[in-house]
């Protein structure tokens, strides 16, 4: 039917509801990317000799390396000698602070986010560290998880409070020859969230940090560290978001998860940064790395992802499953909309023995939006009796749109389990208007249809974030069916 | 008094090919009207203009429900005013449960009409009643619309969707098609229970078995685009046994008069 396209076409581009700016001063270095760079960054910091020593090192790697092209997706070339690589608001200063240092308008750019950060609001239940450009501006409910021994505070903080657990950990699961992103971010990193959860305690709240880049060109580069040990389980969400400008912003995070023995970490992302217009002018280009490694026995790593915002989504969260009868799992929901690009996934490699993976993928697309799947499973020698589900779904709105996958496997055991389900569909007309004649709005009816399709990977997140999911999914299609 | 549903000389084409040339029809509130065809007659394409279904294009006519043009209207908008269709082929919607779908419907035709919205307990609360009446197998409210439901369970589910959404004016297309004997007895009994003096029923069916239950007021032959014979029940038992050809034959429009009481 001919009407296929305005229908479905008028749905996308709600309004990005983050895109404001807050005024605050900044501490910035010059634009540009050197050893100069680097080693004030690490002034300014302040850090121990390790840390520059191992940033130089990352950025002589770095040189050596080539941008990757392989994923699909379209961009112009990044200029990297364009980009701030510190900036950080002037009041924040250095070190630990409480919250009643902290520069009000950051508080009040916090709480138009809707991200608590006052302690009064103990009822959320939520320990919240808040990063600003490069910089870690408040930590709540501090005191009351160090009571059990948990370590829950900016990476800079942890690097002077904590610099042994830092250097024992830091780059074990991420090491800066990885990949591309992840030298560079090793080199420039300014800051992230550092968690450290001790043998046997369970973490008792969610622990969060919200990413927020303010500052016009401006990289954000952050890191985080969650270490497990045995026995220990902890919940983790982070979400992001961005001012709306019309050039394109540089974010290269590294987060790198251990787990010990028995230990367990969930995982959750919500990822809001801004995506662009709906011409596809401005939006964050997003290349992280994200791994974590069941290094103990029994061990699991849980990663949940909402992948709604920016222009460009290079990432795969992945699991390496060395410890026996360890399991990985990732569930993802990313949408494109607009102009849109996402090339997302997960790999699972398996070492150990009786290893166990899922992975779940629900790609959207909608406008123009490109949305690929990749991902790999490999299976070593070593991994006897290894087993792996893998179900990646794709669902279309409209036909600019597109939806790919890319499925590696790769199993060197031959007692290994491999199952995969891989399905596309499309958004009918005839579904909608089913619903029509049922007395729904077309948008709810996409919302509905939508908001179904992802119910597998919503119930992985902690109950009122996939409420917000669930909302933020409805603003990111808001207008893609007409 | 104004007809519940008014067609007059109605012509629509599909893909470019005139598919109603000129159908009349007059439909006043507590009337039950069967409309009979061959294959490909446009029975169908009459339920899918009045419902407002993307793809059709109306090239001259008017419908009105109540007096108030339909085909201007959004498909949600006739739907909140009390037009439904009972599918011929009803629409699988995976991942989206029955029940949260139907109280989403619900409280959209509500709102239309002035009430409150039912909450979750509300709801099911209203519609135990109807399931009890149509021998719903409760189990399938839990899973996704229509998925994977059989062809009878599909066809007694937008029975049960009528019965929840009480519109003023339901076309039925070919409802008692994949029923088995008992379904049918138990459908139709549905649907009678639902017929009140201020709402109608247009029942589309090939066969007279159906309206053996559901008694019409008006039986009319649909060929070719418009309406060629309107008659009284009986005129349906004519036609089980002499089949169309008669008619189709000699086909000519009936004046819209004609079509009424
Ligand atoms: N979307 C479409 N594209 C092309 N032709 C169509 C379309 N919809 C309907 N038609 C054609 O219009 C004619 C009438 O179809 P319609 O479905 O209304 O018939 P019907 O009377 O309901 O038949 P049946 O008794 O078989 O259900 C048929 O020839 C059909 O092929
Ligand atoms: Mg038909």
């Amino acid at each position: 039917m001919n009407t296929n396209n305005d229908t479905i076409q008028g749905l996308v581009g709600g309004d990005y509801k983050y895109g404001f700016v807050t005024d605050v001063e900044a501490d910035a270095v010059a634009p540009g990317l050197n050893e100069g760079v680097i080693a004030a960054i690490s002034r300014k910091k302040n850090e121990p000799g390790f840390m520059l020593d191992w940033r130089l090192k990352a950025y002589r790697h770095w040189l050596t390396l080539q941008e990757p092209r392989w994923a699909n997706l379209r961009y112009p070339p990044i200029d990297y000698q364009s980009i701030v690589y510190y900036s950080a608001p002037k009041k924040a200063g250095q070190g630990p602070k409480s919250l009643a240092e902290v520069d009000p308008k950051l508080l009040e750019t916090y709480e138009r986010l809707g991200i608590p950060l006052h302690e009064r609001e103990r009822l959320a239940g939520v320990a919240v560290d808040a990063v600003f450009d490069s910089v870690s501006v408040a930590t709540t409910f501090r005191e009351k998880l160090a009571e059990l021994g948990i370590v829950f505070c900016s990476f800079s903080e942890a690097v002077q409070q904590h610099p042994d657990l830092v250097r024992k950990y830091l780059g074990t699961v991420v090491p800066y020859t990885d990949n591309y992103f992840a030298a560079l971010n090793a080199a420039v990193f300014s800051d992230g969230s550092f968690c450290y959860i001790p043998k046997g305690v369970r973490c008792p709240m969610e622990l969060s940090t919200y990413f927020r880049i303010n500052a016009a060109n401006t990289g954000q580069f952050e890191r985080t560290l969650i270490v497990a040990e045995e026995g220990s389980r902890v919940s983790y969400l982070e979400g992001c978001t961005a001012p709306m400008r019309d050039e394109n912003q540089l974010h290269a995070a590294v987060v790198e998860l251990l787990a010990l023995d028995r230990a367990e970490i969930k995982y959750s992302t919500v990822q809001n940064w801004y995506p662009g217009d709906a011409q596809g002018r401005g939006g964050i280009y997003n290349f992280v790395t994200k791994r974590g490694l069941c290094k103990g026995r029994e061990s699991k790593i849980s990663w949940t992802q909402v992948e709604t915002g920016s222009a460009i989504t290079w990432k795969y969260p992945s699991c390496v499953l060395l410890g026996e009868n360890s399991t990985g799992e990732f569930y993802s929901v990313a949408v494109t909309n607009h102009y849109q690009q996402a090339d997302t996934g997960t790999k699972m490699i398996h070492i150990g023995r009786n290893t166990r993976s899922t992975i779940v993928s629900k790609g959207i697309s909608a406008g123009h939006g490109q949305n690929s799947y990749r991902g790999l499973v490999r299976i070593r020698k070593s991994a006897e009796n290894a087993r792996n589900f893998s179900q990646c779904d794709s669902l279309l709105l409209g036909d600019r749109c597109g939806a790919h996958t890319f499925p590696y496997l790769e199993a060197a055991n031959p007692t290994a389990r491999v199952e995969h389900e891989a399905t596309t569909s499309k958004i009918g007309e005839d579904q909608i208007f089913y619903c029509n004649q049922r007395g729904l709005a077309t948008q709810d009816a996409v919302n509905m249809i939508v908001n179904g399709y992802c119910k597998e990977v919503f119930k992985q997140l902690p109950m009122e974030f996939a409420v917000e999911a669930q909302k933020l999914l409805g603003v990111s299609l808001d207008g893609s069916v007409g | 008094m104004t007809p519940l549903l008014e067609i007059n000389q109605l012509n629509a084409t599909v893909e470019g090919r005139q598919i109603l040339k000129g159908l009349s029809l007059t439909v006043h509130a507590g009337e039950v009207h069967a409309i009979m065809g061959p294959n490909g007659s446009g029975k169908s394409t009459l339920a899918s203009i009045l419902s407002g279904r993307p793809g059709y294009e109306v090239t001259g006519g008017s419908a009105a429900l109540d007096g108030e043009d339909l085909l201007g209207m959004k498909p949600e908008d006739r739907a909140r005013k009390g037009l439904f269709l009972a599918f011929q082929y009803p629409v699988e919607i995976p991942g989206v449960n029955s029940t949260y779908f139907l109280k989403a419907a619900l409280n959209e035709v509500r709102k239309a009409r002035g009430l409150p919205e039912l909450d979750a307990l509300e709801f099911l609360e209203f519609i135990k009643a109807k399931m009890k009446v149509l021998e719903l197998d409760p189990s399938l409210l839990n899973r996704p619309v229509n998925e994977g439901f059989s062809g009878g369970e599909k066809k007694r589910n937008e029975i049960f969707q009528m019965a929840i959404l009480e519109p003023r004016l339901a076309i039925l297309d070919e409802t008692d098609s994949g029923l088995d004997i008992d379904a049918l007895r138990i459908v139709a009994e549905g649907v009678n229970r639902l017929r009140k003096p201020d709402n109608a029923q247009v029942v589309i069916t090939h066969y007279q078995r159906l309206l053996d239950y559901i008694v019409p007021d008006y039986v009319h032959v649909l060929h070719d685009g418009r309406i060629v014979k309107s008659g009284g029940k009986e005129l349906a038992y004519e036609l089980e046994r002499r089949g169309y050809d008669w008619l189709t034959s000699e086909a000519r429009p009936v004046s819209p008069e004609l079509t009424t009481a």
